[in-house]
């Protein structure tokens, strides 16, 4: 039996408002495997997108530990932390976060520009992602020029232009009409099963993680609940 | 996976063509403060000058009063008699017009032992054996010779807008007897003979303008200025003797003090330019806090994202700080033939050049410093909510 990708222990988030503490997460335990599909629900400040931050390593716990593919991030410097993210992680966002100035290949070759592949094979890996997504005939388009759904779709295409071992999606059909949103979704089954990516996925969406394998709810920092 | 803070140049023309009219209005700014620095700094070569081509052995001997009152011309034989004196020469303004009333030349008339002195007017033995034979020989520099077409042998009619001819004639001819050249003095220039214009004028006979004392030692030259001034203390032509040095830079700061002025304006311009890139930058990176939270979150350093926001300031003040002085360098090279007569030094010197270099930077970094800075420290979470 492989050693789950992601072990959270006693993980806990507070933020500070003035001399007033605010716990978000508390004493979080989790496992998550490799070629996992997890959903993450609860209410708003329920704390499942502050855990997804922390999965990321774009945010430091308060204590606790997070252990990815056997890697403590909590421990890492910030310069370690982006290099790590840069290797293990894609991340997918509700609202896309595409460069506006750069075209839909540009905008998927960004990650590449951290590897050291000439910017020819950059150019080619960034072509096979967008051709994965189905926007191969895209990739001159600037984000304006494309719909939500195909935003969304040039933006799992940076996401997995690495080929990281974990997606990070924060409400990723959040802000897409219900076609949109399934094609989104059927891009992820894909992912999962046949790509064996492990997905990490916050939504509200019950539709949305009914995809998903398992289903965890999350209330007031604590896991309450888990389906699947 | 490279760690380069350079990993981000790549992205650079882009995001600088974000905003295109407001890049070209910042660019503009610049090129004109630039501009600016550029033609100034060709005003302050043109007015030092002199300053800086003037002798330590040489001393200036003019009436107490002020510069265009005259001196007797017997004073020039008194001071040639000090001990400490290699050679003493008189200089006397002319006032000269050729063809257009409205171009006013550089003539002087002098007495011939002035080109002992001047060593780096460059003459040809025989042009000037020439010259110190004829009574109405003139020596001209070779910028007026190329620009009116003179040549050894011609006589040209000069007249003046001080003197008029005793004799009533309308001008002064002169010939053209030999044409000096030289690296360092104003190549306009026009000398006539002492004697010559002594003997013609109608005013001022017996009296020359001022005196150029070539010293034995220049270690002299304070008690040599003292002893002169003193011989003529109480007479009716008070003298004030100082080093060449030090007249060239008072005849300069009877515009003002050209290098305070030059500093003042060129801060104030610069400070003003400093705010406008800053102003920028600092709404370029606020505008881009998502996006620059977005390239952290891919696994771009704070160092990466530092570099990109100060490249970006250095690629606007080196593009507009170029132009700039490229455009002041076309301005002078236009106005130089224009202002010839008047300012023949009017260039940008390399050393100008050189400071402009250093503004370019210093304002590229300060302007880019502190939004970039702020990018750096970014926090990519509360960044991210910003969009």
């Amino acid at each position: 039996m492989d050693a789950p990708l992601v072990e959270v222990h006693g993980l806990t988030k507070e933020y500070r408002r003035g001399d007033e503490v605010v716990p978000v997460l508390a004493g979080l335990e989790l496992q998550i495997g490799r070629g996992d599909y997890v959903a993450l629900m609860g209410p708003s400040g329920s704390g499942k997108s502050t855990l997804l931050n922390l999965l990321g390593g774009l945010d430091m716990p308060t204590s606790g530990q997070i252990l990815i593919d056997g890697v403590a991030i909590e421990q890492l410097s910030s310069n370690e932390l982006a290099a790590w993210r840069a290797r293990n992680v894609g991340f997918i966002f509700q609202l896309y976060n595409l460069l506006p100035v750069l075209s839909a290949e540009r905008n998927v070759e960004l990650p590449l520009l951290l590897t050291d592949l000439s910017a020819a094979e950059r150019r080619r890996r960034a072509r096979a992602a967008l051709a994965l997504v189905g926007l191969a005939d895209r990739a001159s388009h600037k984000p304006r020029e494309l719909s939500g759904g195909q935003e969304q779709r040039v933006g799992i295409a940076r996401a997995i232009v690495t080929d990281p071992l974990l997606l990070l999606c924060d409400e990723p059909t959040g802000d897409l009409d219900r076609k949109a949103g399934d094609a989104v979704l059927d891009l992820f089954d894909a992912l999962n099963r046949e790509a064996g990516k492990t997905i990490v996925m916050v939504t509200h969406d019950p539709r949305a993680a009914a995809r998903a394998r398992r289903v965890l709810h999350l209330d007031k920092g604590v896991l309450t609940r888990e389906e699947g | 996976m490279r760690a380069a803070p350079f990993a981000l140049l790549p992205l650079l023309a882009v995001t600088l063509r974000r905003h295109r009219l407001r890049l070209a209005f910042t660019i503009a700014s610049i090129v004109i403060a630039f501009l600016l620095f550029g033609l100034l700094a060709a005003v302050r070569n043109a007015l030092t000058a002199g300053v800086e081509i003037a002798g330590q052995d040489r001393l200036i001997t003019t009436h107490k009063v002020s510069i265009i009152q005259g001196l007797p011309r017997a004073y020039l034989t008194r001071v040639q008699e000090l001990g400490g004196v290699r050679r003493a020469a008189s200089l006397s303004w002319f006032g000269g017009i050729y063809q257009d009333p409205h171009v006013q030349l550089v003539v002087f008339a002098v007495t011939p032992n002035y080109f002992d002195i001047y060593h780096d007017l460059r003459l040809d033995p025989a042009e000037f054996a020439a010259w110190q034979s004829g009574r109405t020989a003139a020596i001209v520099g070779e910028g007026i010779a190329a620009r009116y077409g003179w040549k050894v042998g011609d006589t040209v009619p000069l007249k003046s807008n001080i003197y008029r001819r005793r004799d009533g004639a309308g001008s002064w001819p002169v010939r053209i007897a030999a044409i000096y050249h030289s690296e360092v003095q104003d190549p306009n220039t026009v000398f006539l003979h002492y004697e010559y214009y002594n003997e013609t004028v109608t005013f001022g006979v017996d009296a020359i303008g001022w005196i150029i004392v070539q010293l034995r030692d220049p270690a002299t030259a304070v008690a040599i200025a003292h002893e002169i001034d003193a011989m003529f203390a109480n007479s009716r032509a008070e003298t004030k003797t100082s080093t060449e040095k030090a007249v060239a830079q008072s005849f300069a700061n009877q515009i003002g003090n050209i290098g305070a002025i030059l500093s003042f304006v060129v801060s104030a311009v610069f400070f003003a330019m400093l705010l406008v890139t800053a102003n920028t930058m600092a709404q370029s990176v606020r505008e881009r806090t998502p996006e620059l939270a977005v390239l952290k979150t891919l696994g771009f350093t704070g160092v990466s994202v530092l570099s990109l926001v100060l490249a970006e300031s250095l690629l606007i003040t080196l593009t507009g700080g170029t132009l700039g002085l490229a455009a002041a360098a076309l301005t002078t090279a236009a106005l130089a033939g224009q202002l010839r007569s008047f300012l023949p030094f009017f260039q940008i010197p390399t050393s100008a050049y050189l400071q402009g270099g250093l503004y370019i930077a210093a304002l590229g970094a300060a302007s880019g410093l502190l939004p970039a800075w702020q990018a750096m420290r970014l926090q990519i979470v509360s960044a991210l909510r910003t969009g």
